[in-house]
């Protein structure tokens, strides 16, 4: 029996792009639904009546949700290309990496697009992203997962990509090069891994949204 | 799992995320030595251990670099020792689940109890009390679901979710009484009130729990370093 996989969400949303890449590292064919976030649909709640959020992941019939919790399960369920390492320890510490990226980094990247680059809040931020350049440093590789991205390289999707839009958007700068060369380097790599490319929305709608979103300060 | 030194846990008496991983190692019957770290002046193993966030509980395998975080903590002893009373189920569905929950758990239902506890304004602290009955509500459906008519969330023997929300008990407990809450109200909740029982009282639990003066004097602590402000 050929599995059924459905993914509910937007193009637009770096959540989502955590599942696609996941799915697209396994070779999964995948139906997309499109979700209104204004008008959410019968099954989006049905499927998620906890948070009512997108992404949730459907799998012959059954949903889970919550994006690492699904990049897990696509991973536990799909062999393949591996997305967490194999090894327990080293398992453990990348998991520590995707739950430092969404506890601590992406809040603190949020407050400054919301700020719209105000100092004190863009300086908290970056004390946040030197601990990722310093694992990249230490690590020495292309990606956080080494040769190949992992758990920790798709939970900074927001980094590579969709910050750069908000900053355009906004006029604000808060991944320097300067001072986070290889966040930088790694983020030039991420999004021209083939897996990765093919979910990202065009970055002119990315950065539209932004302007629209939190533009006129 | 011999040699007692071989793990070794920095831990704070008080902190149900401590208690969490020695629920977990107690459940293993994994030997470990446990160093209580004073939050108020943190040893320099802890800050070199987890630089990061600084926090309890870390935990030292062999001469492996730490390992913090106490829900990949838990993850881990699993993984290293499925052996030894399983926690994690193992249809990956329901691990699945196990994470979600604990996900809400720990990012949803217990961060309203620091919030409660840094809220003085009363119209406040009721707005907080209703987010708490409703996150006690989805727990007692997710309990439900999850226990399928047997003692706990893992059924008839004590699962990781169990784990992941019985650490809490005794905490909450505590800030209920102070707060005259009661968030296992038997009426409200029966199910996840009788759970709630029944794991306080499990010995792999009951052995690491604080009694009140810890409690009491840990959150004059906090009291202190972080104090209420809303």
């Amino acid at each position: 029996m050929a599995d059924e996989v459905k993914l509910y969400g937007v193009p637009g949303s770096p959540y989502v792009s955590r599942v696609t890449t996941a799915l697209k590292l396994k070779g999964i064919n995948y139906e997309l639904v499109v979700e209104d976030l204004s008008n959410k649909s019968a099954d989006l709640l049905k499927y998620n009546p906890v948070h009512k959020k997108i992404p949730v992941l459907v799998h012959n019939g059954k949903p889970i949700s919550e994006s690492l919790v699904i990049v897990e399960y696509i991973d536990d369920v799909w062999k393949g290309v591996p997305v967490l390492p194999q090894d327990a320890y080293e398992k453990a510490q990348a998991r520590f990496w995707a739950k430092f990226i969404d506890d601590k980094c992406m809040p603190a990247i949020f407050k400054t697009i919301g700020s719209h680059g105000q100092e004190q809040v863009v300086a908290e931020a970056h004390e946040q992203l030197q601990f990722l350049e310093n694992e990249l440093n230490v690590k020495g590789k292309k990606f956080f997962g080494g040769d190949n991205i992992n758990l920790v390289d798709i939970a900074a999707t927001f980094i590579a990509y969709w910050l750069g839009a908000a900053e355009e958007a906004l006029g604000i700068k808060v991944l320097s090069k300067d001072k986070f060369p290889k966040i930088t380097e790694w983020g030039g790599n991420y999004i021209n891994c083939q897996v990765v490319k093919e979910g990202l929305p065009p970055r002119d709608a990315l950065v539209g949204f932004f302007k629209k979103r939190f533009g006129n300060a | 799992m011999g040699n007692k030194s071989e793990i070794k846990l920095l831990g704070t008496a008080a902190s149900p995320f401590a208690n969490r991983v020695q629920f977990a190692l107690n459940l293993k019957s994994m030997k470990y030595e446990y160093i209580e770290e004073n939050l108020a002046c943190k040893s320099e193993l802890l800050i070199k251990s987890n630089p990061v966030h600084k926090k309890v509980p870390v935990l030292l395998h062999a001469d492996k670099p730490p390992i913090c975080e106490s829900q990949i903590i838990v993850e881990y002893l699993d993984e290293i020792r499925p052996d030894l009373y399983q926690l994690l189920p193992s249809v990956s569905l329901d691990r699945a689940n196990c994470r979600f929950w604990a996900a809400y758990i720990d990012n949803k239902f217990f961060p309203l109890y620091e919030e409660l506890r840094q809220t003085l304004n009363k119209a406040g602290q009721e707005a907080i009390k209703e987010q708490m009955i409703e996150a006690t509500q989805q727990l007692e459906e997710a309990f439900i679901k999850s226990s399928n008519g047997k003692t706990y969330f893992g059924g008839d023997q004590v699962g990781y979710l169990d784990v992941i929300l019985g650490c809490f008990i005794r905490w909450t407990q505590h800030v209920d009484e102070l707060n005259d809450f009661n968030k296992f109200d038997e009426v409200r909740i029966l199910e996840l009130a009788k759970w709630a029982k029944c794991i306080a009282s499990h010995e792999a639990l009951k052995s690491v729990t604080p009694g009140k003066e810890t409690l009491e004097s840990f959150f004059g602590l906090i009291n202190i370093y972080r104090p209420p402000y809303k």
